[in-house]
C-alpha cells in the first residue's frame, strides 16, 4: 500500500501491474488523486480539529501570554501596556516569594506525589486479585477524582480546623496537644499533600490496574512454577510490566503538582488563601501567579510567573529526556 | 450476550457523548456571556450582584419592590466572601462582560472605582430624591469632577460586642454602662481591661478577643486619615495612627488576649458557637453575622457597649453598570432601595446602621434595641457612635488590599510568633508589591 503510493506519487506509472490496467481509462489519473487525497489528507483533516482548537485556546494564549510579560499593566485597565522588555523576569528572579513558591511546590509535589503513587500501586494490585465485588471496589475508588476539588478541599478544611477540627479532636483522644494546621508550614503541607493524595490516588490506580491487566497470565503461571513468592512475582512481573505507566503517571502527577492551585487556595480561605498562607508557607507557583494577577492586578507580573512555571516544565522534561538517553547510552 | 453488551457499550458512549456536548454547549449559554438583565415581553429583569450580608435581599425588600412594580423582576447574587466577589468584578470589568445592572462596592474599593472605573458606572448625581446621605457617605464615591457613581447603603460605626457571662466569671461588671466606662476614651484601657479579665476568668480557655486584627482595623479607622492621604500618596508607614494601632494590636497578641482567630474565615464562626472568646470589636453590620453564628443557644449572653473611641469600619454602595441595558430602572430601583425608609427598614431587621441623615433620626431607628444582645439600645448605642467618626475620611485606592495585608502580617505575630518588627516588615515588603 505504502510503497505504490510512494510510486504514484512520484510519477512512476506502474509497469502494468496486476488489477491496475484497463477499464479505468482517462479517470485514472483523477482517481489516483483522489486516492491519494484520501489516504495522504484525511490523517491531516481528522487531526485538524484539536490542532484548530489548539491553535485558539492554547497556543494563541500561550504567545499573548509571553506579550502581556514584556509589559507592565494592569487587570483593570489592560489596553494600556506599558513596555518594560524583561524587566518582569529580572524582577522575578530577585524576587524571593517566587523562590519559596518553587519550593513550596516541589515539597508538596513530593510529599503528595511519592505516597500517592506508592499507594496507587498497592491499591491496583489488590484490584487485580480475583475477588468478589470487584467492579464495586474499582469504581468506588474512582470516586474521589469525581468530587470537585472545591468540595474536597472544604470538607478537609473543617477536618484539619485547629479549634473543632476532627484529627485535631482525634490528636487530643490519645493525648496530643492541637496541631495549629492552617498556620504552620509542614502541617499545612502535609494537609494539603492529604486532599491531594486522596482525590488523585484511585485514578492512578485504575491506571495500573489496566496496564496490569494486560500482562499476560502466562508470566505469572511461570513465575509461580519458578517458585516466586506473591511479592517476587509483583516487583519481578507486575512492575517490569506496567514501567511505562509509571512513567506516564510520573509525568502526569509532576504536571499536576506544579499546577497545584485550588486546594492550598481554599484551605487557605480568604486573604490566606490567595497568598498561601499569612507566611506564605504554603504559597504555590499557581497561587503566586494568582496573587500576582487578581490581587495585585499585576497582569504583566502573573504572566511571568505564567511562563516561568511553563519554561519550569520544559526544562524538568529536558533534564528527564537527557538522563534517559545517558542511562541508554551507558548500559 | 455479546451483542447485547456491545450495544450498551454503545449507548453508554452515547451518552457519555451527549453529556459531554452537553456540558460544552452549557458553559457557553451561561449567565456570564452577557452584560445584566434586559426586557423581554413588558417585563424588566435586573441583575444584582451583592456580596456579605448587605440586607437587600435578606430582608425582604426585593420582593417588596417586586409587589410595587409588578412589571420588574430582580435577580439578586450574592457572594459570601467581599474579596472573591471583588476579584470577579474586576476581571469582569476588565473584559466588559458578565457584569450585573447592580453592583455592590465595598468602601475599601470605592476609590479604586472613582478612579479607575469612573466611565464604567452610571452618575447619579442627577436622581431625584437622594439628597438625604451623611455628606462624607456621599463624597467618598464621587469622582472630582462631581459624578456619584453609586448610592450608599450602611455605614459601620463602632462599638465592643462581649459576653455578659464571662465578664461575670472573670469578676469584671457586666452592665453596659460601666463597661464602656472601663475603656472609655482609649484603647489601651481596652486591652488593659483584657490583661484583667486575662487574670480573673476561671474556668476554661477562653480568650479576651478574637482577634487583633479586629482592634488594629477598629484604631485605624478612628483617623480621617488612614494608609492613603488626601493627596492620594501612600501614608502608611509615616502614619502615627497606623503604627499605634500596629503595636496596641501586637501588645494584644504577645500577651495572647486573642483566640488567634482570623475573622469571617473558618474557625471564626465555630468560635462564636462555641464561645471560645469574650469580646469582639463590632461595627453594626457585624450584630447580624455575630446573631447568627453564635445562634439560639447564646442568646442574651452577648451585650454591647460603647467603644473607646468612634470610627467607622465598612459600610458599602450600589453602583449602576453603565453599559446596562436597563440603566435607568436599575438606578430607580438603587435610589428605592437606598431610601431613608428602606435604610432604616434593614437596620430594625438586621442592625445595619443606615449611611441616610434622613434615617439616622427616625424616632425607630434611634429607639431601636436588639433582643439578642440582652435588649441593647443598639440604635442608641451605634447613633453616638455614628455621631464620633470624623466628617473627612480619606479612602485611598488600595484600602482593602492593604487592611488586608495588615490582617496579615497581625496574624504572623499572634500564630507564628513572629517580632513585631519583622512582621512589619514583611508587612510593608507586601504593600510595596501589591501597590507598586
Amino acid at each position: 500500500m505504502a510503497t505504490s503510493t510512494t510510486k504514484a506519487l512520484a510519477g512512476e506509472e506502474p509497469p502494468g501491474g496486476p488489477g491496475r490496467t484497463g477499464g479505468e481509462g482517462t479517470a485514472r489519473p483523477r482517481g489516483a488523486l483522489l486516492h491519494r487525497l484520501d489516504v495522504k489528507g484525511a490523517p491531516y483533516a481528522f487531526v485538524a480539529p484539536f490542532f484548530v482548537v489548539f491553535a485558539a485556546f492554547s497556543f494563541y494564549p500561550l504567545v499573548y501570554t509571553s506579550w502581556i510579560s514584556l509589559h507592565d499593566v494592569e487587570l483593570a485597565t489592560l489596553d494600556v501596556m506599558e513596555w518594560v522588555a524583561f524587566d518582569n523576569y529580572v524582577e522575578l528572579w530577585g524576587d524571593s516569594r517566587f523562590w519559596n513558591a518553587l519550593q513550596n511546590t516541589l515539597t508538596i509535589g513530593v510529599i503528595s506525589t511519592v505516597p500517592q503513587l506508592m499507594m496507587a500501586l498497592g491499591l491496583a494490585h489488590l484490584l487485580n486479585y480475583r475477588m468478589r465485588a470487584s467492579l464495586f471496589f474499582r469504581v468506588a475508588s474512582l470516586v474521589p477524582y469525581a468530587t470537585s476539588v472545591a468540595a474536597a478541599a472544604l470538607v478537609f478544611t473543617m477536618i484539619f480546623e485547629r479549634d473543632f477540627g476532627m484529627i485535631n479532636w482525634a490528636l487530643g483522644t490519645v493525648g496530643i496537644d492541637p496541631v495549629n494546621w492552617e498556620a504552620d508550614k509542614w502541617p499545612a503541607q502535609v494537609a494539603i499533600s492529604t486532599i491531594v493524595i486522596w482525590r488523585w490516588t484511585g485514578y492512578n490506580a485504575l491506571l495500573y490496574l489496566a496496564a496490569m491487566q494486560a500482562i499476560p497470565a502466562d508470566r505469572y503461571e511461570a513465575a509461580s512454577l519458578d517458585g516466586a513468592s506473591r511479592w517476587q512475582q509483583f516487583t519481578h512481573v507486575t512492575i517490569p510490566g506496567i514501567r511505562s505507566t509509571i512513567v506516564f503517571t510520573i509525568v502526569l502527577s509532576t504536571i499536576g503538582a506544579t499546577q497545584l492551585f485550588g486546594e492550598p487556595l481554599i484551605f487557605g480561605q480568604g486573604p490566606n488563601g490567595v497568598t498561601g498562607g499569612a507566611d506564605n508557607q504554603y504559597q504555590t507557583l499557581g497561587l503566586l501567579l494568582y496573587e500576582e494577577g487578581w490581587k495585585n492586578y499585576q497582569m504583566g507580573r502573573s504572566a511571568t510567573v505564567a511562563w516561568a512555571m511553563f519554561m519550569l516544565l520544559v526544562l524538568v522534561f529536558v533534564v528527564q529526556r537527557l538522563i534517559k538517553r545517558l542511562r541508554s547510552r551507558t548500559s | 450476550m455479546g451483542t447485547l453488551g456491545s450495544l450498551r457499550r454503545k449507548a453508554v458512549a452515547t451518552a457519555a457523548a451527549v453529556g459531554a456536548l452537553t456540558l460544552v454547549v452549557g458553559c457557553s449559554s451561561g449567565d456570564d456571556s452577557a452584560t445584566g438583565g434586559g426586557k423581554k415581553d413588558g417585563k424588566t429583569t435586573i441583575t444584582m450582584g451583592l456580596y456579605g450580608v448587605m440586607g437587600i435581599k435578606e430582608t425582604g425588600l426585593l420582593e417588596q419592590y417586586e409587589k410595587e412594580n409588578p412589571d420588574v423582576d430582580i435577580k439578586a447574587e450574592i457572594a459570601g466572601d467581599e474579596q472573591t466577589y471583588y476579584t470577579a468584578l474586576q476581571t469582569r470589568l476588565a473584559a466588559g462582560k458578565g457584569l450585573k445592572d447592580i453592583q455592590g462596592i465595598e468602601i475599601g474599593r470605592a476609590k479604586e472605582i472613582t478612579e479607575t472605573q469612573a466611565d464604567k458606572f452610571a452618575d447619579f448625581s442627577k436622581t431625584a430624591g437622594t439628597d438625604h446621605f451623611l455628606p462624607w457617605k456621599e463624597s467618598q464615591i464621587s469622582t472630582e469632577d462631581g459624578k456619584v457613581l453609586g448610592l450608599g447603603t450602611d455605614i459601620g460605626p463602632m462599638a465592643v460586642c462581649y459576653r455578659k457571662d464571662y465578664f461575670e466569671k472573670a469578676g469584671l461588671p457586666t452592665d453596659r454602662e460601666e463597661v464602656a466606662k472601663l475603656w472609655a476614651g482609649d484603647w489601651k484601657k481596652y486591652v488593659e481591661v483584657g490583661r484583667t479579665f486575662k487574670k480573673g476568668f476561671k474556668g476554661g480557655d477562653v480568650a479576651y478577643m478574637d482577634a487583633a486584627s479586629g482592634l488594629f482595623n477598629a484604631m485605624v479607622y478612628g483617623y480621617p486619615e488612614q494608609y492613603y492621604n488626601d493627596k492620594g500618596e501612600l501614608i502608611y508607614d509615616k502614619n502615627p495612627a497606623v503604627k499605634e494601632a500596629w503595636n496596641l494590636a501586637a501588645d494584644a497578641a504577645e500577651d495572647g488576649l486573642s483566640a488567634k482567630l482570623r475573622q469571617f474565615q473558618p474557625g471564626w464562626d465555630p468560635g462564636l458557637a462555641n464561645g471560645t472568646f469574650a469580646t469582639a470589636v463590632c461595627p453594626a453590620w457585624m450584630l447580624s453575622h455575630i446573631s447568627e453564628k453564635a445562634g439560639e443557644p447564646n442568646k442574651g449572653k452577648w451585650d454591647v457597649a460603647r467603644a473607646p473611641k468612634g470610627a467607622n469600619w465598612g459600610g458599602s454602595f450600589l453602583g449602576v453598570v453603565e453599559k446596562s441595558p436597563v440603566k435607568a430602572e436599575a438606578q430607580k430601583l438603587v435610589a428605592w432601595l437606598t431610601a431613608p425608609e428602606q435604610q432604616a427598614h434593614i437596620f430594625k431587621e438586621i442592625g445595619n446602621i443606615p449611611s441616610s441623615r434622613t434615617a439616622l433620626d427616625n424616632a425607630d431607628v434611634k429607639n431601636a434595641k436588639s433582643a439578642y444582645f440582652s435588649n441593647a439600645p443598639i440604635g442608641q448605642i451605634f447613633g453616638a457612635a455614628a455621631q464620633e467618626i470624623p466628617d473627612k475620611q480619606v479612602l485611598g485606592r488600595k484600602d482593602g488590599t492593604i487592611k488586608d495585608t495588615f490582617s496579615q502580617g497581625l496574624t504572623l505575630i499572634e500564630q507564628q510568633g513572629t517580632a513585631r518588627d519583622e512582621a512589619w516588615q514583611t508587612t510593608a515588603e507586601r504593600i510595596e508589591k501589591a501597590v507598586g
